[in-house]
């Protein structure tokens, strides 16, 4: 288990004053003028050595994706902006950090901000974050009261203003070229790519999008070392993880754990355990609710990491475990999770528009046993003209849920359909 | 709110504290960039207004140059904003599968029984409405329901029964988690950093 003097998160519950006393208490704030003066090459090498993966989803590296910003202004300012768009459903992590450990966001995005030749910062929120967004408005407004950004940021010369943006209810804006266009002021539609926002993003200017708890492990990495934070976890699965354990265990609960902990020991530790045992455990989706759901017999031996989850066919995405217990009708999970994706997908490309009601509709009727066997194979199949075939990767997102289901829990929906065939015969 | 904003008005302004505020949102865009300030306004709007109508939309319009078109397609896109009149208390209630699998169906049932309506519907007297929306990022603390700006968690029917109670009776019940439980730590004690203060 992670020793706590390794945890980054240390007021994740909000036991302690999450203002600019309390950070300054648990270090942070502490030396950021010098860390700024090392200035950005220094801060590009020392995020690339610490093997970093992005935080929201997709774990691309984030060393490599600040270095994909242009290296010398060409009149059009850097902007950096943050995806606190939180909404993959089982993930609440950065709602914790927003709003009990805000100022390691702020002190993040100012260092990221030199990172990537930025002197202007937007924190996207979803707008239901209406708490959160307070507490992080205030930390914002500490930080600018004690000279820590804005004009000479901690008197290091360098400018860095930071704003607060509120969403207001598009899980899709979670996407990052959908947020760009929320905050232009327009309807969230995913924009294509290329060009990517390294080089045309906010305002057609050179951008990074970064997640909210990607950036706010920055400070403590450049602070303690990019090799500490390297030495936790796995070779390019570094690091700690703040997971998210839900559904059917005894204690749910947020927790911030080393990289590559085992999922049953990840569950047995901090959330109490699967309820009724972990026999009686069904299926967990690991990583939030686009991942690939996985069977028991997987979760018995699974690492919670990056690579590992690739390896069964799944991905850690954000981290958020659902587990469900045997008493799940796993069909009507899928189903449920069906109608999140029709009612999110922004209507722009037509196989996730109409893919996703279609998915949703066959669901519905296999749940009722109205279907037929070649019903399942055309689902299969339905999920595969989606996957792929969209401007942006909901449409991925919304078929691979399925796509898992099918692929390991097929049997169930065979029963069903057996079970009212019988029914049927019988009256 | 008072029966005459159910009826569309032909014009809206801010208030003039709400005008303030609505500058000092649009001073965080680059200069030219002020359509950036659109949904704040529209949410500024609504909160003085209690839902958005066209007048809001024709005034958010003209403040940030924008076609009123290019308005209503953004108020229209998010699920915050009410294009119609709703009730001053907001009930929403998330159904999505990490809360369904901890009892929303529960939630939802007492929802409906201590408010006498169904979803998308508002109660006689104008006070709630009840809504049924998709996650909103309090897992582990599931089920849940948001109250205007308020999130109520770990909820089971009685919690839900005496929460709606409360607010009807004008009552500010407490908000968060609703059993013995640190925000988002496991119910039964830390199992990290234990000795910060926590529980």
């Amino acid at each position: 288990m992670l020793r706590d003097a390794d945890r980054i998160f240390t007021n994740l519950y909000g036991q302690q004053d999450w203002g600019l006393t309390g950070a300054r208490a648990r270090g942070d704030w502490d030396g950021t003028k010098d860390l700024i003066l090392k200035g950005r090459d220094w801060l590009i090498e020392q995020v690339k050595t610490s093997d970093l993966r992005g935080r929201g989803g997709a774990g691309f590296s984030t060393g490599m994706k600040w270095s994909f910003m242009p290296k010398k202004n060409d009149g059009r300012p850097h902007y950096l902006v943050i995806n606190a768009d939180e909404g993959e459903p089982g993930t609440c992590k950065d709602r914790d950090i927003l709003r009990h450990d805000p100022h390691k966001l702020v002190e993040g995005c100012l260092l990221a901000c030199v990172g990537i030749g930025a002197n202007a910062c937007y924190i996207y929120i979803r707008g239901e974050f209406y708490q959160e967004g307070s507490n992080l408005q205030r930390a914002i407004d500490q930080a600018y009261e004690a000279g820590l950004i804005g004009k000479n940021a901690c008197g290091s010369g360098y400018d860095c203003d930071i704003y607060l943006h509120r969403g207001a209810g598009a899980y899709i804006c979670g996407e990052e070229t959908a947020l760009l266009e929320s905050l232009e002021g327009k309807k969230g539609q995913p924009r294509l790519k290329p060009p990517f926002p390294a080089f045309c993003g906010l305002y057609g200017c050179p951008t990074t999008v970064n997640n909210v708890e990607t950036i706010a492990v920055v400070p403590t990495i450049l602070r303690r070392g990019a090799s500490w934070f390297a030495g936790l976890g796995r070779p390019k699965n570094t690091g700690t993880k703040v997971f998210c354990i839900s559904g059917h265990v005894n204690q749910p609960c947020n927790v911030e754990e080393e990289m590559g902990i085992p999922m049953k020991e990840l569950i047995e530790k901090h959330a109490g355990g699967v309820r009724g045992g972990w026999d009686n455990l069904m299926a967990v989706i690991p990583g939030g609710s686009s991942m690939p759901v996985l069977p028991k017999s997987i979760c018995d031996t699974v690492l919670m990491d990056f690579d590992s989850l690739r390896d069964v066919k799944s991905a850690l995405g954000t981290a958020a475990v659902i587990v469900m217990d045997k008493s799940t009708d796993i069909i009507k999970a899928f189903t449920r999770l069906a109608a999140f994706y029709k009612h999110e997908s922004c209507g722009q490309c037509t196989p996730c528009r109409e893919g996703t009601g279609w998915m949703w509709r066959m669901l519905e009727r296999m749940g009722r046993g109205e279907a037929t066997l070649a019903d399942i194979d055309m689902l299969d199949d339905v999920t595969k003209q989606i996957e792929g075939h969209t401007i942006c990767a909901f449409g991925d997102g919304a078929a691979w849920p399925v796509m898992g289901f099918l692929r390991h829990f097929r049997p169930e929906i065979e029963k069903r359909i057996a079970a009212r065939a019988q029914r049927a015969a019988a009256e | 709110m008072s029966a005459s904003h159910h009826h569309a008005p032909a014009n809206f302004a801010f208030t003039p504290d709400n005008l303030a505020l609505a500058k000092r949102i649009i001073a965080k865009y680059p200069p030219g960039r002020q359509q950036s300030a659109v949904i704040p306004l529209l949410d500024v709007a609504q909160r003085q207004h209690g839902w958005v109508p066209d007048a809001v939309i024709e005034y958010v319009a003209e403040m940030l140059e924008m076609a009123p078109m290019r308005v209503r397609e953004v108020a229209s896109f998010y699920a915050m904003f009410n294009l119609k009149p709703v009730g001053k208390i907001r009930v929403q209630v998330c159904t999505t599968t990490p809360c369904w699998l901890r009892g929303s169906d529960d939630v939802v049932a007492a929802c409906k029984k201590a408010l006498g309506i169904g979803f998308k519907e508002t109660t006689a007297d104008g006070k709630f409405t009840l809504t049924e929306v998709e996650c909103l990022g309090a897992c582990v603390n599931a089920p849940m329901m948001q109250v205007n700006d308020e999130y109520y968690e770990d909820l089971d029917a009685a919690s839900t029964t005496r929460i709606l109670d409360d607010l009807k009776a004008g009552r500010t019940p407490r908000t968060g988690p609703q059993v013995a439980r640190q925000t988002s730590a496991p119910i039964a004690g830390f199992t990290t950093l234990k000795g910060t203060g926590g529980s």
